[in-house]
């Protein structure tokens, strides 16, 4: 069987490894290519928006309708976890007893209480200064979300359920993904374009600053937190109904 | 040569990755290594992207104006990995749901996936 596939496999990686060579051969070599998008964005983008992170400032901004298709293939992606670990609910009632006890030592649990306030003030500032240096919704959300798995692991399966409930995280997956689309008509309202930036931009390198793409941040930081916290949900729910 | 090095290891992850895919005896297995093979994808873009002595496109302490390596293909590369972790997350709750159906996580003895 090994056998067979490998006797296929082989000639094909051939093959590819020689196109992706031919095809690499037809690049710029590193550090050499200047892309004139990019190299206008640089020269534009702190002084029309205020944002001195360009990578944020062409993510909300300069192509803020890709990112939000990139954030509802994350909303549609968590929706289909949930409904793929789905179990019916007629199959035993709830409350089987603790499915991944808490662990028995002082050491991990005191290592919790230190970790989760930490991580949670690093997710909300990477999430408040997306626009001013490396960081944003998308960076800071994973972040703040891995407080809660923190307290899955110091703390079991239970408590992590009863603090981040998965009607709570549905509600912040939902209200982040639609505050994006909202925004965007913010736009609109203002007699401009879809997702265009209608707020005041503020004061450069500030954490109020950048308008819409502050604004836009904080609305894919709550949507990807709160979606990631589903995500550990769905999978922690399989493991409290599986036993 | 060494300019064309970051192209050759991209093209190498991607074959590793797709040999581990080929190879794999376990679904998790299987889904890391595809993690693999998309990861070439960042050191392709992360290669393309970068110049000879710029900085970050970060302008914080740094001056605007100051030669930055190129944003678009760094924005692209976040897109990636949004949805490279949307795709395992898939793929994962997949390999919960074959495991509980077939008994198994050997793509070899699920019986739903033989041809």
């Amino acid at each position: 069987m090994k056998r067979l596939r490998l006797a296929l496999f082989v000639p094909g990686a051939i093959a590819l490894a020689a196109v992706s060579g031919l095809g690499v051969r037809g690049l710029h070599p590193l550090g050499s290519w200047h892309g004139a998008y990019g190299e206008l964005l640089n020269g534009v983008a702190v002084g029309e928006r205020n944002a001195t992170d360009v990578v944020s400032a062409v993510n909300f901004d300069y192509r803020a309708l890709d990112t939000m298709g990139e954030e509802f293939i994350l909303f549609a992606s968590v929706i289909a976890v949930a409904a793929i670990l789905k179990k019916d609910d007629q199959e035993g009632e709830e409350e089987p007893d603790e499915p991944r006890p808490a662990p028995d030592s002082d050491a991990v649990r005191l290592l919790g209480v230190a970790l989760v306030p930490a991580t949670v003030i690093f997710g909300l500032y990477m999430i408040t200064h997306g626009q001013v240096s490396p960081g944003g919704g998308f960076q800071g959300g994973v972040v703040l979300a891995s407080a809660p798995l923190v307290v899955y692991l110091c703390a079991g399966a239970k408590t992590y359920l009863r603090i981040a409930p998965p009607a709570f995280t549905k509600l912040g997956e939902a209200a982040g993904a639609a505050g994006y689309a909202l925004i965007g008509c913010l736009g609109v309202l203002a007699a401009k374009t879809f997702l265009e930036n209608v707020l005041p931009l503020g004061q450069r390198g500030h954490a109020w600053s950048a308008g819409n793409i502050q604004v836009l941040n904080v609305s894919v930081g709550i949507a990807v937190a709160a979606g990631f916290a589903e995500l550990l949900a769905s999978f922690v729910e399989e493991i409290v109904e599986s036993k | 040569m060494i300019g064309w090095l970051p192209y050759a290891v991209a093209v190498w992850l991607l074959l590793c990755g797709l040999y581990g895919v080929v190879t794999s005896r376990h679904l998790v297995h299987l889904i890391i290594c595809l993690a693999v093979l998309q990861s070439s994808t960042y050191v392709l873009l992360l290669a393309i992207g970068y110049k000879s002595g710029a900085v970050a496109p970060v302008f914080v302490d740094v001056p605007p104006g100051t030669p930055a390596v190129d944003p678009i293909v760094q924005a692209l590369m976040l897109t990636d990995i949004v949805v490279e972790a949307t795709v395992v997350a898939l793929l994962l709750a997949l390999a919960v749901q074959a495991h509980e159906r077939g008994g198994s996580l050997d793509p070899a003895k699920l019986a739903s996936l033989r041809g």
